[in-house]
């Protein structure tokens, strides 16, 4: 069976990439576990249709894009969340100082993103409404392009700009706010003066 | 190219979303403003904190479980 072990050597390294992003999607172990697993399961039933030399890591998110709306989202009564609070123009660089900062010869940003806690990060990206999440997932954490992502996810690239651009904003916000609450920035930096 | 025109197209330069002519225009405008510049850094390093804190590793037993789910012997499957 050449296809099953090619299928083994081209598709099992992703499995980490894999299961990260779908612990962001499901937010809870034992689904992400199930939902790689659906996915490996699936890509390798389908793996025919794969054309070798296309691209298999968007394929493989494609799959497991599919199985998690498929089935663990319609298994959530949840509804459908798309409403995103006040962060339109939400921008840490500036609630943290950004340029004052600079301009003080402190670069207290940088040390606040370089102290921001795994446990932070995860929380902040999972807190998003889930087509927000997925979009900035896709992007940001795996580094897909905007055409990437619309095949993925199956909107207008469009929607793919409009999605990630609200999602960042939001994300930052929360970032802020969970930094906050963990006691994990300075004073106001509004403070940087001489 | 302003700071304004600039940091409005920031998410596409980051992204890699622009044209070649595009991208020189702003890397032009950031190599000339160190306060536009340093927004944009600033951006770039919060995206490689966000990925980077977002790796997990699949736990050995599920690698195990889908192996056995494809009838792949373990040592093929690493």
């Amino acid at each position: 069976m050449a296809d099953q072990a090619r299928f083994a050597e081209l598709a099992m390294p992703y499995m980490d990439a894999l299961y990260s992003a779908a612990l962001r999607m499901t937010r809870n172990p034992a689904d992400a576990e199930d939902l790689v697993q659906e996915t490996y399961l699936r890509a390798y039933r389908g793996f025919g249709g794969f054309k070798e030399g296309t691209n298999l890591k968007a394929w493989l998110y494609k799959i497991l894009t599919n199985t998690f709306i498929n089935t663990y989202r319609a298994r959530k009564r949840r509804p459908e969340e798309t409403d995103l609070d006040e962060a339109e123009d939400f921008s840490l660089y500036r609630r943290l100082g950004g340029l004052e900062a600079a301009a003080a010869d402190r670069t207290p940003e940088t040390e606040v993103l370089e102290a921001m806690p795994e446990a932070v990060v995860k929380d902040a990206l999972e807190s998003l409404p889930e087509q927000f999440r997925m979009a900035v997932l896709l992007a940001d954490v795996e580094g897909f392009s905007y055409k990437e992502i619309a095949e993925i996810t199956e909107v207008p690239i469009g929607t793919v700009m409009s999605r990630l651009h609200r999602g960042r904003k939001q994300l930052q916000s929360r970032l802020f706010q969970f930094a906050t609450e963990r006691g994990l920035l300075p004073e106001p930096a509004t403070a940087a003066g001489p | 190219m302003d700071c304004e025109a600039a940091s409005h197209r920031m998410y596409f330069y980051l992204d890699g979303e622009l044209t070649v002519w595009r991208r020189w225009v702003i890397t032009r405008h950031l190599d000339r403003c160190p306060p536009c510049a340093h927004g944009f850094d600033f951006e770039m390093e919060l995206r490689q904190v966000i990925a980077s804190r977002c790796r997990d590793r699949v736990p050995e037993d599920l690698k195990r479980r889908v192996a056995d789910a494809l009838g792949i012997a373990d040592d093929e499957a690493r």
